[in-house]
């Protein structure tokens, strides 16, 4: 194994230019799941963001709230601001792991991470939240219901760092936040929904209901046509367009789709 | 790049400098090392016990800078200059509503289960937002159906000034 | 009988050694210190049955720096000795099941280690699999006997085809319940040292004895050889009943190759998919019923699936058998039972030993007559409880006094139970999305070994007065949690009327104690506590004191040291049946038991329409378990012993792929959290039993049985649907509420579905 300790942001993003496959480590709670057993990954090299002081913190700006590439779902928990303002943000890292994963987990790590079932992703995609990727040739930013490309394929180059998450503040007449898990804590999603209205619209983010978190375009014109819908089953066709569940250990296709209907049925009703 | 940026020799262990249940300590360790396995196999803290290795059940548990962590996924390089506290430090004497309340049966998930405890019991603010269930739920107990726990943080809160 | 005071001694002692696992202090097996040791390390089949072609070693590693250990290093018999000689040590070139033990390693480095065993690839001419153990298997598919079935019991009482002819009213049903993975918080766990000439085995387990005994029979060694210590036990529960045998002699051959100290300490992933589970079952019952519901006739078939070898399965599916019928009166019951191979990891013991399984199918099915009846199920209940001088289905009549009855109103009391069913009415015609339901389930479980197994075990005991004027318990018997030191430390203490200070427990140590019996079976503080209390009796006698309560023992005891030098001080004890209990094994008649707990619980829960999701909001557990030891250790019970059964009742699913858990990860097998549970409410009536320890009767197992069925009926009652299998997930409900189901016959539990 090969470790990296940079002292900067700058350092950081050499090390990731100059050699390959390092991998980037913030709280760790998913690259060390069952580490003694994964030989493989012990050969590799890391780079440990966690010594970087500026990519820590939870800030509010005028328009937007920013969340460092180390801000953690505790550090939101914690935020007063963001319960009142962001409601969903606290929701959903109350629905992360329990205290032991909140205090370490990291919202870029969750986003980098690009789980299907993620948690913190779907909320974030619901408030058009943006990665602010750094590397050594310089700074982009990609709208978060971009950045992924297929399973586990990010819109992100090798030599990029996730170095902050902005949040825009805006207004909302909804906001909700679902997640049925096999249990009620720490529990990985089988059902994820995010659904906000703004002045931008309606957002509405499905989790493990495809190969990564999306948002769901038919649902989202569905609702911005003001169509009257009566029972769950009306919703079915606009989630089947927008969705491909599949059987898994956790739980199956159909479980997936009609409770997402339902779910979604229910919050609109509500 | 520092000296300490890069450790390049896969065989070599590295020195990590931390604070320990409240004295500061320099350890030699691997670089594949979890925190969990510094401190049960190179310090002999086996107070912290490894239930599953994958963050879910909570008897691992030990602070880091204050906060409950699961040191089974916690590498202990990260812990350079930081402060954590393991069972250990947890004076007998805060257990005893613990004990009294029947909050340990067979005792392997229990130092994880005295730790989260005893944050509880520290932060009694958290509970404006939080039920003590919800906080707890990192720590699973197979033996108890949680009541023990729960009367025995409920009586330790009440014995608070 | 209501409350009596509880004992002195168990208001003032504490968990004993409480303190020491609240600070870390407390050394399981993985905290020993050990110097100049070898991790050991199992390599298992990849194949659910076949022949093993080749055993291939990566080539990129030295493996003159591992000691490996295969079949031909077994100095005995390739048997871990049991209840039938089928089960090998190490798999001798045939293997029966994915996980199956073939080869073992150990190295000093652990990291190495891991990397090593992933390096051997065993490979396998794979034969045709059992994975269903609910179809009949094709000719090509039999493996034990003329047709798999491990182990054939029935019971019969009166003539139950005439009762049924005549019956008014008869009610069908098929139950299913799913395997459940113990979960012990510390995975298991074993350390063989060779002190001289002798090997010692320390580590996690619940009978030292059965270890003692599969090393003498694999090793071929004298028991002067052997030596079997337990280590402090993170939770059992059946779990660490007949399997650490496996790991004890994995250990021990490493250790005897190498001539090292050798460690076995499985991580999570291992221990869930390589050892035991609780046993699978589809019941059926047929039952003829009045019209005002008094029971006529029972006709049930339990199906079990044992796993690919028989372990302990026909002894669990003879408790199951035992308990299928229920703690009801019926003139007329045929039982009959099957334990089937398949080529699935062997299942085994778990708290409740076969009788949760066939206890789910019963009491689902009274709520189900109750239902056609159109009676109340609470009443169908009351209408039908065993009164003293009544029998069970293998003719033990009744008569300790209990009134079963009064357990049952007492729940449905603290449950608010008649309330609550009309509360539940009007909220449900409000809710657009929730729906709340209210559930019973009435129950007994047997205490201690089944039959003339006491018996058979016979026990022994030793108190022994020490020099000091303390005295040391010796007994076989550990603590894992359920709180043995405590209870037997309160048990002598009172008996002797001395202060719990001057009561020392040795360690179960196969060189020290006596055999009192494996920790199983509910019998610890009830059948061996007794054997305390005879042995601290029988150290009287050899003080020569009288039998009451006064004099000063611990006076006594230094004053006999000073006239018997050299000699040393001890009351013995060895169990004898209580009188008048007659098991006739051939015929499944009789005293299946000395005496039985008796149960009542009640829970209500809140069904999301939503999601399927079912919570339990309120728990009420009242059981008469004789009399109450420790007030704090028996709640304690009970409480965890109805979180797991919720757990099997709603969330815990194994999922299989080749007779193998898919889903061996504490991440995709989810058992309770604090947030998952409400209070458990528990409340205790007490009629002694004379034959037990203060009266006590078995409390262990009990609280694993009722719950899941009050469950289960309180989901039936709040959403209309008629679920019969557990474990209850959202997803099955989803199939059984909106398919109008059975059950999910298309999902059900087959292991390699």
């Amino acid at each position: 194994m090969k470790l990296f300790q940079p002292a900067s942001l700058a350092e950081a993003c050499e090390i990731l230019a100059g050699e390959r496959g390092v991998v980037p480590m913030a709280g760790g709670t998913d690259l060390l799941v069952h580490w003694p057993a994964r030989a493989a990954e012990h050969d590799k090299g890391y780079l440990d963001l966690s010594g970087l002081s500026e990519l820590r913190g939870v800030r509010w700006t005028d328009g937007e709230l920013q969340l460092g590439a180390l801000a953690t779902y505790w550090d939101v928990i914690a935020d007063q601001q963001a319960a009142r303002e962001l409601p969903l943000l606290v929701q959903a890292a109350r629905l992360v792991g329990a205290i032991q994963i909140q205090a370490r987990g990291t919202w870029a790590g969750n986003i980098v991470n690009a789980s299907p079932a993620a948690d913190g992703v779907p909320v974030l995609m619901a408030y058009d939240a943006v990665v602010v990727l750094q590397s050594a040739r310089g700074r982009e930013e990609v709208v978060l219901a971009d950045f992924y490309r297929g399973y586990k394929q990010l819109r992100k180059t090798d030599d990029q760092l996730v170095a902050a998450i902005r949040v825009p503040r805006r207004s909302y007449t909804v906001q909700q936040f679902h997640k049925v898990g096999s249990r009620r804590a720490q529990a990985i999603a089988k059902v994820g929904l995010a659904l906000t209205r703004s002045a931008a619209g309606w957002r509405v983010v499905a989790a493990s209901m495809a190969p990564t978190i999306r948002r769901c375009p038919g649902l989202e014109q569905l609702l911005e046509t003001g169509a009257d819908v009566r029972e769950p089953e009306a919703l079915h066709a606009a989630i089947a367009s927008d969705t491909s569940p599949i059987d898994d250990i956790r739980s199956s296709a159909e479980y997936r789709r009609r409770v997402m209907a339902r779910v979604l049925f229910a919050a609109l009703r509500a | 790049m520092t000296d300490q940026s890069a450790i390049r020799n896969p065989q070599s262990a590295i020195q990590v400098a931390f604070t320990l249940n409240g004295s500061p300590i320099s350890a030699e360790i691997d670089l594949t090392d979890r925190l969990l396995d510094t401190l049960r196999y190179r310090l002999g803290l086996t107070g912290t016990k490894e239930g599953c290795g994958e963050g879910e059940c909570g008897a691992c548990t030990v602070y880091l800078d204050g906060l409950p962590v699961n040191s089974c996924l916690v590498p202990t390089y990260q812990v350079r200059g930081r402060r954590v506290e393991t069972v250990e430090s947890l004076p007998p004497a805060r257990l005893d509503p613990l004990l009294t309340h029947g909050a340990t049966q067979c005792g392997a998930c229990t130092p994880g289960v005295a730790m989260t405890s005893c944050w509880i019991i520290d932060h009694p603010e958290l509970l404006a937002t939080h039920a003590v269930r919800e906080l707890l739920a990192g720590n699973l107990c197979r033996c108890t159906g949680y009541d023990g726990i729960l009367d025995g943080i409920a009586a330790a809160m009440q014995a608070r000034p | 009988m209501r409350r009596q005071p509880p004992p002195v001694y168990s208001l003032i002692v504490h968990r004993l050694e409480g303190l020491a696992k609240l600070t870390g202090r407390e050394q399981y097996v993985d905290d020993l210190p050990l110097e100049g040791f070898l991790w050991g390390a199992t390599v298992r089949s990849p194949a659910p049955r076949g022949r093993v072609t080749a055993i291939r070693f990566d080539p990129a590693i030295d493996w003159s720096q591992f000691t490996v250990v295969d079949h031909r290093d077994i100095p005995g018999p390739n048997v871990i000795a049991l209840i039938e000689s089928d089960q090998p040590v190490l798999a001798p070139g045939y293997v029966r099941h994915v996980h199956e033990a073939v080869l073992l390693l150990a190295h000093p480095d652990r990291a190495v280690l891991r990397r090593a065993a992933a390096a051997v690839r065993i490979e396998v001419a794979p034969e045709p699999a059992v994975t269903d153990f609910r179809v009949v298997p094709r000719p090509d598919q039999i493996q034990y006997g003329a047709d798999n079935v491990l182990k054939h019991l029935h019971i019969s009482k009166g003539d139950v085809e005439r009762a049924l002819a005549g019956a008014p009213i008869v009610v069908e049903g098929v139950y299913e319940t799913g395997a459940q993975e113990h979960v012990y918080l510390e995975p298991q766990g074993m350390i063989a040292t060779l002190e001289g000439d002798v090997l010692v085995v320390r580590g996690s387990m619940q009978c030292p004895y059965y270890i003692l005994k599969a090393l003498r029979y694999a090793l071929g060694r004298d028991e002067t050889r052997l030596r079997v210590i337990q280590t402090p036990t993170g939770g059992g529960f059946g779990g660490k009943e007949e399997y650490p045998s496996t790991i004890a002699l994995h250990a021990a051959l490493l250790a005897l190759k190498s001539g090292k100290p050798v460690k076995i300490v499985y991580d999570r992933g291992e221990d869930m998919a390589a050892t035991t589970k609780r046993h699978p079952s589809l019941v059926r019952h047929r039952t003829g019923v009045t019209p005002d519901g008094r029971l006529l006739a029972q006709d049930i078939a339990v199906v079990m699936d044992g796993g690919a070898y028989v372990t302990l399965s026909p002894v669990v599916l003879s408790r199951g058998i035992i308990h299928a019928a229920g703690p009801y009166a019926c003139d007329h019951v045929r039982i009959d039972g099957r334990a089937m191979f398949t080529n699935a990891v062997p299942f085994g013991a778990f708290r409740g030993f076969g009788a949760p399984q066939t206890h789910f199918a019963n009491e689902r099915h009274m709520d189900r007559i109750a239902a056609r009846l159109g009676l109340d199920p609470a009443e169908l209940r009351r209408r039908n409880l065993l009164r003293d001088e009544e029998s069970t289905a293998t003719g033990q009549v009744i008569r300790d006094g209990a009134d079963r009855r009064a357990v049952l109103e007492q729940a449905l009391s603290l449950a608010d139970y008649d309330a609550k069913r009309s509360a539940h009415l009007r909220f449900n015609a409000s809710s657009a999305t929730t729906r709340r339901g209210i559930g019973v389930a009435t129950f007994h479980h047997g205490a201690g070994f089944t039959g003339s197994g006491e018996a058979m075990l016979a026990s022994r005991l030793a108190v022994a007065g020490l020099a000091d004027g303390s005295i040391e318990i010796r007994s076989a018997n550990i603590e894992m949690g359920q709180g043995t030191l405590t209870v037997f430390t309160a048990l002598a203490a009172e008996r002797l009327g001395i202060e719990p200070s001057a009561v020392r427990i040795a360690a179960a140590d196969t060189a020290r104690v006596p055999n009192s019996g494996p920790t199983v079976a509910s019998r610890t503080a009830m059948v061996v506590g007794r054997l305390v209390e005879r042995a601290c009796d029988d150290l009287r006698r050899r003080l020569d004191l009288a039998s009451s309560t006064e004099g000063d023992v611990r006076t006594a005891i230094r004053s006999w040291y000073e006239t018997h030098p050299g000699a040393e001080l001890v009351g013995e004890a060895t169990y004898e049946p209580p009188p008048g209990v007659v098991w006739d094994d051939a015929r499944y008649r009789g005293d299946a038991y000395g005496t039985f707990g008796w149960g009542a619980y009640v829970a209500e829960v809140e069904v999301d329409l939503r999601t399927y999701e079912t919570r339990v909001i309120d728990f009420v557990a009242v059981q008469d378990v004789g009399k109450v030891l420790h007030e704090v250790l028996a709640r304690g019970q009970v409480q965890g012993g109805v979180a797991q059964a919720i757990g099997w009742a709603l969330l815990e699913d194994c999922r299989w792929k080749d007779g193998a858990m898919a889903n061996a990860q504490l991440t995709n097998y989810l058992i309770p959290t604090s947030d998952d549970l409400p209070r458990i409410r528990v409340a205790f009536l007490e009629t002694p039993y004379a034959y037990g320890a203060q009266g006590a009767k078995g409390l262990g197992e009990l609280p694993m049985d009722g719950p899941a069925p009050a469950i289960v009926n309180a989901v039936a009652a709040a959403t209309g649907a008629d679920p019969c299998v557990i474990p209850l997930t959202p997803e099955r409900l989803m199939t059984i509420a909106d398919f109008g189901l059975r059950n999910a016959e298309s999902k059900g539990q087959g292991t390699g579905s």
